[in-house]
């Protein structure tokens, strides 16, 4: 095949004479082995297609092994993002274009491809030994088992190797450029603009090495190119830009925004944030985030283990810091005796859960969101702690600030539940202005309040006790872990004593008035079916109901943010429907809180495979009740016999 | 950042440092006798109540902050130095102690222990070491002699057990010293030391347990043999012990054996030095045990270095000056944007 030679940046609309198809949505994955460089292809189409004004919603999706064997099942990566000139929720049910760079990706994510979707597939890589890996007998390319899609082949190593050589890197390191390529490919065929992956590329190589930084330049135009001027494709796309709220918009992960809400709270609030943590996916980012940010009065203490990291918070609440930790499912197992400190200490401590598939160390870089009852109860003695969970990743900002402003306010350790999809997925984000963010109120105690001497369980018409801060004089007093009698704060192993103060945090955490909305509602107030759900699932659950009520359907949904306690007026709404129906990412727990508290007969939709509903999987779920069905989510035709089929 | 100032000021006297609370140890109780020196150490210094903080964690030794009237945080088993390293980062200026036991501090909380020590946070560790687990009366403790019968082991622990000041030492800790509760003058003397120490001192404390383990050191205390069973370390002094102080210790290559001052000279002998750089010999010296060698008592290392703190919040300032204070709207906003209209 002849190279095209290449040349200067092109423009969106170059001369071409294939036709140019509007669209108002598309979805593209890109998959290849883990070391191909996937999630940064995918992450450089997801901010370009954010800054020419589209909506986003993206799903990284990568292995547990950082390099698994290469070419094998196991090591498939892949990153998807739906753009579009609407508004949307979910990063798409059906991919339009799949990028594959080997038989492994291709047949990991065939599956998800919509029929009649684009195959752009790297030939290069299907060579006998890597069908023998991914497990084909037969290659997929030659033996019409493709016939249903639009197969684009494109020699992607070769031309790759080419047009990176008079950069002078190795064969090797001319290998790692072909992500670039495959990119330039999906950039003409979406007529994304090249201009901020060239500035990325700028930005991010030239300094260290400057043949790293051209090569990669190089691969990115010869991709774009190579599409441009060969006829692989018979027509190429343009998806509008988005008409969001008028405003600036950044595009935005749920990790990063717990980051920045964080520090956002610590201002706020006038204090210093110290984020303690250990090491743990998919929370590290948050980590990595705070300890750049050391000029913004942020401490980071990267604990020697998950419960150090909750001590230490404890330690510095008591110091009057706004105190946070973050983790996992496994993590939050650890932490579970010092939270119970914290409770009994009534100190306000940040815990963030980013939850995974579960139990133990389960599926650690895949979402689920089966740690709802673990948040709740999963504490020795009767040990309430409030519970947020964010619904996307931009409501993560407003939720770690809601967290923050409860736990102070009412002197208690939160927990903010977020997930894998939500952390590692991006969205646009309406940038607020920092001037117009609530304030958070702190307020330590400076003297004595009985009679000249300091009550440190003197509380206050929250149920809050004082936050009295070592090196204050005069409030000299001592807190732990046993029984604390009303009032002095003196240990106490009166039963009687005990009982109220039981029944004191108890009231304290079921009175908690939310620091922002309890629920984000859609639809109407009252009907035939109400969708309850919490967390993550908000976009797939919020595009189903607008999908079944454009087919008709009498649906709404309410999207928790506050799990504890639970909205004041829940009961209230979920009894104006007359039939309930829960989905969730795990095996019914919300649903058996909503049943135990409300005496309701919600209907479960269950899915526990790692990844987010789809928005088809809902609608399909109601469909089925509003058949007298269940409301089961069908398996999916890929079946771990065939994960491990390869090397 | 600097710790709070440490000066005398004669108006505090060690009651001034208890709090209002009844002591609930039994009587007899090793305890009694930390207590009152650390009271005592604390009034001689003119310590700041408000800025001082007693932090624990589960077990008999752990409810010492309940009777110190200052700031104190009784935790949870074997966290004590996670809560004083989260404290202490946020609040540098506070003095900060850690009362714990050989079941809290090397059993279930060894891990944390070794991660303050490394650190070099700059809090004082208190050990209180009776070799047994008093509050849950009476099994053997990460520090019981091997074949030690107790209620959890009827044949004789099989265990061997751990030497406090070798984790210590091991962990590069910049102050390590060893006492006894029953020489309240030595003790009061160690105590001070450690609390004029920059950085992470770390005291093991030989204390009686009257009810579970009674005795335990009375080879180190009874007067008829602790001038031959103990040896006292004094900086850039030899080794020497015994009643008629006629016993050394001497180093044949990196073994230190006793020998007699009859045939050696006192040249000959190991010389203290708790200054040295390299651990080495104090770690040694943290491996002598009665009965084959006297126990040294005193302060085995104290040398200078960078505290955590201080390293974490250099880092802040290098950070402010290059990048200047952080704004919160720059963050929020981030480097790629776009305007919908």
């Amino acid at each position: 095949m002849n190279m095209p030679s290449p040349v200067e940046p092109p423009q969106r609309s170059s001369g071409n004479t294939r036709p140019l198809v509007k669209l108002t949505a598309a979805t593209v994955r890109f998959a290849g082995d883990s070391g191909d460089g996937m999630q940064l292809a995918g992450t450089q189409f997801t901010d370009t297609s954010a800054l020419v004004g589209n909506d986003i919603s993206t799903l990284p999706d990568f292995p547990a092994e950082i390099r698994a064997p290469a070419g094998t099942l196991a090591g498939v990566s892949g990153y998807q993002i739906q753009f579009s000139s609407t508004d949307i929720f979910t990063p798409g049910d059906d991919v339009d274009a799949l990028v594959a760079m080997n038989p492994a990706a291709l047949r990991m994510n065939l599956s998800a491809v919509r029929k009649g979707g684009i195959l752009i597939i790297n030939e290069d890589a299907f060579g006998p030994n890597d069908l023998r890996k991914a497990g084909y007998e037969t290659n997929p390319l030659e033996d019409n088992s493709l016939a249903g899609y639009r197969v684009v082949r494109v020699p992607i190593d070769k031309l790759n190797a080419a047009a990176v050589k008079e950069s002078g890197l190795t064969v090797k390191q001319a290998d790692r450029c072909k992500n670039f390529f495959a990119l330039g490919v999906v950039y003409w065929l979406y007529g994304r603009p090249l201009e901020p992956t060239l500035k990325y590329i700028q930005e991010k190589f030239a300094k260290k090495s400057p043949a790293v930084a051209q090569a990669n330049t190089l691969a990115l135009k010869a991709g774009y190119n190579f599409a441009e001027t060969t006829e692989l494709f018979h027509e190429h796309y343009q998806v509008e830009r988005a008409k969001l709220l008028p405003g600036t918009y950044r595009k935005i992960t749920g990790n990063e925004a717990v980051v920045i809400g964080m520090v956002a709270a610590a201002r706020l609030a006038g204090r210093e944030l110290f984020y303690a943590s250990y090491p743990i996916t998919p929370a590290s980012d948050i980590l990595h985030g705070l300890a750049e940010l050391k000029n913004f009065e942020v401490i980071t203490f990267q604990a020697e283990d998950e419960i150090a990291a909750m001590g230490a918070a404890i330690g510095a609440a008591f110091g009057g810091a706004l105190a946070a930790t973050g983790t996992s499912g496994p993590g939050l197992a650890l932490k579970s005796e010092a939270i119970g400190l914290a409770v009994m200490t009534e100190l306000p401590v940040v815990i963030v859960d980013v939850q995974r598939g579960g139990p133990s160390t389960g599926l650690p870089t895949k979402t689920e969101q089966a740690d709802l009852l673990q948040a709740m109860f999963g504490r020795n003695g009767e040990c309430p702690v409030p519970i947020i969970a964010a619904a996307s990743p931009a409501d993560c900002f407003a939720a770690t600030i809601e967290a923050f402003s409860v736990a102070v306010r009412y002197m208690t350790p939160v927990l903010l539940l977020t997930d894998g999809y939500v952390a590692n997925s991006a969205e646009p984000w309406l940038i607020p202005d920092a001037g117009r963010l609530p304030r958070i109120s702190v307020e330590y105690a400076t003297k004595p309040n009985e009679d000249g001497r300091f009550m440190p369980y003197k509380r206050n018409a929250d149920g809050a006790r004082p936050w009295a801060v070592p090196g204050t004089p005069g409030l000299e007093h001592r807190i732990g872990g046993l029984e604390k009698q009303d009032v002095t704060g003196n240990v106490s192993y009166d039963p009687s004593n005990h009982e109220i103060m039981v029944n004191l945090r108890a009231r304290k955490v079921a009175g908690i008035q939310p620091a922002g909305p309890p629920y984000l509602w859609t639809g109407p107030d009252k009907g035939d079916l109400l969708l309850v759900g919490w967390g993550g699932t908000f976009g797939a659950i919020k595009a189903a109901t607008l999908e079944l009520r454009k087919q008709g359907v009498d649906v709404a949904a309410c999207h928790l943010r506050y799990l504890n306690p639970l909205p004041a007026d829940l009961e209230r709404l979920i009894k104006r429907f007359r039939r309930i129906i829960v989905p969730e990412l795990n095996l019914g727990q919300l649903r058996l809180l909503l049943r135990a508290r409300y005496l309701v007969d919600a209907i479960g939709m269950n899915k526990v495979r790692g990844q987010p509903f789809t928005v088809g999987e809902i609608v399909g779920g109601v469909r089925s009740v509003l058949e007298g069905g269940t409301a089961r989510i069908e398996q999916e035709q890929v079946t771990e016999v065939e994960i491990h089929a390869g090397g | 950042m600097s710790v709070a100032p440490i000066q005398p000021l004669s108006v505090l006297k060690p009651s001034d440092y208890a709090s209002d609370q009844e002591v609930r140890w039994c009587p007899g109780c090793g305890d009694y006798s930390i207590l009152a020196q650390i009271k005592k150490v604390l009034a001689k210094l003119g310590v700041d109540r408000s800025k001082t903080v007693f932090v624990s964690g589960i077990g008999c030794s752990s409810r010492f902050p309940y009777y110190m009237n200052t700031y104190g945080f009784h935790g949870i088993h074997g966290r004590a130095p996670t809560i004083a390293t989260g404290l202490k980062l946020v609040r540098p200026e506070l003095n900060i102690w850690i009362a714990t036991g050989d079941g809290d501090g090397l059993s279930i909380g060894g891990n944390h222990l070794m991660h303050i020590i490394r650190r070099n946070v700059d809090v004082k560790i208190l050990l209180f070491n009776n070799r047994i687990y008093g509050l849950t009366k009476g099994q053997y403790s990460p520090t019981s002699e091997h074949g030690k019968r107790t209620k959890s082991s009827p044949m004789g622990a099989p265990d061997y057990p751990i030497r406090p000041l070798s984790i210590a030492i091991g962990a590069e800790a910049s102050f390590v010293a060893r006492a006894l509760d029953m020489d309240p003058k030595h003790l009061e003397y160690v105590l001070e030391r450690a609390a004029k120490h920059v950085g992470t001192a770390f005291v093991e404390i030989y204390q009686n347990c009257n009810i579970f383990n009674d005795g335990a050191f009375s080879y180190a205390t009874d007067k008829e043999t602790r001038s031959d069973t103990t040896l006292q370390l004094e900086h850039g002094k030899p080794l020497i012990f015994g009643k008629d102080r006629d016993k050394g210790i001497r180093l044949n290559g990196m073994t230190p054996e006793v020998v007699s001052l009859k045939n050696v000279k006192q040249d000959d002998l190991l010389i203290h030095d708790e200054k040295a750089p390299d651990p080495t010999l104090a770690f040694l010296l943290s491996r002598m045990r009665y009965p084959e060698f006297p126990e040294p008592l005193g302060v085995f290392r104290a040398v200078e270095a960078q505290r955590y703190v201080d390293n974490v919040r250099q880092q802040h300032e290098e950070a402010v000056a290059r990048r200047g204070q952080g704004d919160l709207q720059a963050l929020i906003t981030g480097s790629d944007t776009w305007t919908v209209s």
